[in-house]
């Protein structure tokens, strides 16, 4: 009898469902995983125990922290990122960084535990409805509550979370699920769900019509959002807009996907973005939007917004094309696909001409704007002259994670990149606090370059915990508050806009870095341009992580500036 | 194409798997753009296992095209179909309690149900209900007719609607199952059209 007995356990791999979860994981290639213990995810925990040769977990400080690392990881890695929590506030504390990566498009597969199936509902200790506060801010989310469901299930959310337009997916298991074993007949990938199409088919009548649009332009202007990364585009894209010669201008997420030093790239577009592609986007007579959303920051007001132009639209959401502006010409499809199907019928132009009206605005602005800006006149210093001096130490090689605020908006105007995925930010939905966590991220995923956080002194301490992070896993980030003592943006426009009200923007900081070496990690502070490049210098050559405060001018703006409601073309250089 | 704007009424037609939770992420597409949902109704479909939303709302057609492409989005919708009323089929139910009393005793209501070809679907000693099925004129109609007799209680049903023009699902969703589905299924029927339905 015993024989048998054994015969049969051998013949069939029996798991619980939290071994099931990591090797999933594991199968997935998921290689890193940020997130924090508690009561209801302890199961998966306990089986972590026994695989971390396999997978390394990051202990975070707090949960938002875990899934802006996460974002930080698949960003710059091009992989899902993973994030475990547990029920209640474990969970609830994932919900800003859900938002984001919607918004975004990060893809994510978020795991929370939840309380034993057969309390759900009774407002069970640490029970909440995550499901349901997480369904508008998910691309997919589902409940596990029988640990077989298990291998199918995720199999789906990492194929939800990459395909298509990718985005965050939420599974949330139950404590019995965790516990429970059963036979485990191996992990299958998913690669179809009926009722889910990733991509659109081509039509080739858009492609033709696009062709023979872009053909016929004379002043034609690509615009180019994160689609271009996200599809791993990067190589069509370039050759696309090389062969008729056409200025591309880029959205804060599309930045990095060209090369900034590349002749054709006019710049940044949108309400902090450069003089000319915002002029000239409503003086185009067609326009090419790849892989971007119309984001009212990128268009200003809509009903003056490229008028005049005939609008080509390439997306992957079908659910994108005409939400904001009409296209003229919508071309459904993976721009992976889509444009080398353009480049092939377009033809061979040399636009110089168009792309010296560019350069013409680029030199106004230069003079009225950037100058200053980049090498200021005036006694204090500027966030132009940092990322500037930055620039010139790193060679554009960098990662540059951004928070949100004045600093972002400088960043993206003057970093400069050489390569795609190197500009981490929170666009969509302007999160403060993302960019320290997600700058441990954007380490963890891409660990041979050097990740620079570029941070304010309001971001910073949203999430300043996150130095623990660092601390307890060595990982390597430079971290740079610039900090002008102001909630920078909010004041800009209500000096702008609000008769200087300054209500409630003035932050006081604690001494960071006291704070840095409460942490174990060097750090100095800037108060006079003559020790700028230096420090800068000495951060970027330190071995392990690095925090530089810089002090900035207190009432600096950031120009230029298209006010809201108003057009693109209405942008104000002071 | 003035029409494009002008708000009226569209029968949103949603064919699903049937998982749970999927009502509200249909919903929340409503409310957070706070759209009223004027009726919504789900029911099996003509295929085992797929379910079948009927919505009613009234917004204009380029809202409703936007509505329905965020609809399509959500992984477990197969197809979504957007009506105007005179290219479907619609019903709905209503039922209607009155005392027996008012019944057996005033002749006009009696000549009144027999009108608009109610039902008696329960008697009993102290109350009757009649039931009608119709567009909601006719049940509106009715319901005011009952009101001064004693209306003790009124329900009407969620609309439920069948498109003219549809050919039903079974085909397509064998089309589904393909791992490379025809362009029809992957595109929205109206994406075919657009230049007549689009204005901005």
């Amino acid at each position: 009898m015993e024989t048998i007995i054994e015969k049969t356990a051998t013949a069939t791999t029996t798991l619980t469902g939290s071994q099931a979860v990591l090797e999933a994981c594991i199968a997935e290639g998921a290689d890193t995983i940020f997130g924090y213990p508690g009561g209801a995810i302890m199961p998966i925990y306990d089986a972590l125990y026994d695989y971390h040769d396999q997978l390394k977990h990051i202990l975070v400080r707090h949960e938002q922290g875990g899934i802006h690392a996460g974002q930080g990881y698949a960003r710059t890695s091009g992989k899902v990122g993973v994030v475990f929590a547990t029920s209640g506030p474990g969970a609830t504390n994932l919900v800003t960084g859900l938002a984001d990566a919607m918004i975004d498009s990060t893809p994510l597969v978020c795991i929370t535990g939840q309380v034993f199936a057969h309390l759900l509902g009774t407002d069970a200790f640490q029970e909440t409805d995550i499901i349901n506060i997480t369904m508008p801010v998910t691309k997919w989310n589902y409940q596990i509550t029988d640990a077989t469901e298990i291998p199918g299930i995720l199999a789906k959310a990492f194929y939800l979370a990459r395909s298509g337009r990718p985005g965050p997916v939420l599974i949330d298991i139950t404590k019995n699920a965790q516990i429970q074993s059963f036979n485990y007949e191996g992990y299958t990938p998913c690669h179809h769900i009926r009722s889910y199409r990733p991509k659109p088919v081509i039509r080739k009548n858009y492609i033709d019509e696009a062709v023979a649009l872009i053909n016929q332009a004379k002043k034609p202007l690509v615009i180019f959002g994160q689609g271009v990364i996200l599809g791993k585009a990067e190589k069509e894209f370039q050759k696309f807009i090389e062969k008729s010669g056409m200025p591309a201008a880029w959205t804060i997420l599309g930045l990095s996907a060209l090369p900034t030093q590349h002749p054709q790239n006019v710049g940044m577009l949108g309400m902090h973005g450069n003089y000319g592609p915002n002029v000239l986007t409503n003086e185009c007579d067609v326009l090419i939007a790849v892989g971007m959303r119309f984001d009212d920051r990128v268009t200003g007001r809509l009903d003056k917004y490229a008028k005049q132009a005939k609008v080509i639209h390439l997306d992957i959401d079908p659910s994108e094309i005409d939400k904001n502006v009409k296209a003229d010409v919508g071309v459904w499809g993976d721009c992976k696909e889509t444009l080398p199907l353009l480049t092939l019928g377009i033809e061979q132009k040399d636009r110089t001409e168009w792309l010296k009206v560019f350069a013409s605005y680029t030199q106004q602005e230069y003079e009225q704007c950037i100058k200053d800006e980049v090498y200021p006149s005036s006694e204090e210093m500027t966030m132009g002259e940092v990322i500037r001096i930055v620039n010139e130490t790193t060679k554009g090689n960098a990662v540059m994670v951004t928070d949100v605020g004045q600093h972002q908006m400088v960043t993206c105007r003057y970093a400069q990149f050489n390569e795609t995925r190197s500009n981490i930010t929170s666009g969509g939905l302007g999160t403060m606090g993302f960019g320290l966590p997600a700058a441990i991220g954007a380490k963890f995923g891409a660990p041979d370059r050097t990740v620079i956080a570029v941070i304010g002194d309001g971001g910073i301490q949203m999430t300043i915990q996150e130095l623990g992070t660092i601390m307890q896993t060595g990982i390597d980030v430079k971290i740079m508050i610039l900090n002008n003592q102001y909630l920078g943006m909010v004041r800009q426009w209500q000096q702008l806009f609000n008769d200087k009200r300054y209500s409630f923007v003035d932050i006081q900081s604690p001494d960071y870095i006291m704070v840095a070496k409460a942490y174990g990690i060097e750090g100095a502070k800037v108060e006079h341009r003559k020790d700028l490049q230096k420090a800068i210098q000495t951060m970027l050559a330190h071995k392990g992580s690095y925090l530089l405060e810089v002090m900035v001018g207190k009432e600096n703006n950031v120009f230029p500036m298209v006010p809201q409601g108003c057009s693109v073309s209405e942008i104000r250089l002071k | 194409m003035e029409t494009n704007t002008e708000k009226q009424e569209y029968t949103i037609t949603v064919y699903t798997e049937n998982q749970v939770g999927l009502l509200n992420r249909i919903a929340i597409i409503f409310s957070r753009r706070k759209i009223n949902v004027e009726s919504l109704n789900t029911s099996p479909s003509e295929i085992a296992g797929i379910h079948r939303f009927t919505i009613v709302i009234s917004e204009s057609r380029d809202v409703v095209i936007k509505l329905v492409r965020q609809i399509e989005k959500q992984v477990e919708v197969l197809k979504t179909y957007f009506n105007t009323n005179d290219e479907i089929v619609w019903q709905e139910l209503a039922l209607y309690k009155v005392t027996s009393e008012e019944i057996t005793e005033r002749v006009k209501v009696e000549r009144l149900l027999r009108e608009f070809g109610a039902r008696a679907i329960a008697i009993r000693k102290d109350f009757i209900v009649f039931e009608t099925t119709g567009h909601r004129e006719e049940t509106n109609k009715l319901m005011k007719a009952l009101e001064p007799f004693g209306l003790v209680e009124f329900v009407r049903s969620a609309r439920v609607a069948i498109i003219k023009e549809s050919s039903g699902f079974h085909e397509k969703l064998k089309d589904f199952e393909n791992r490379e589905p025809s362009e029809e299924v992957i595109e929205n029927e109206y994406l075919g059209k657009r230049e007549a339905v689009f204005t901005m």
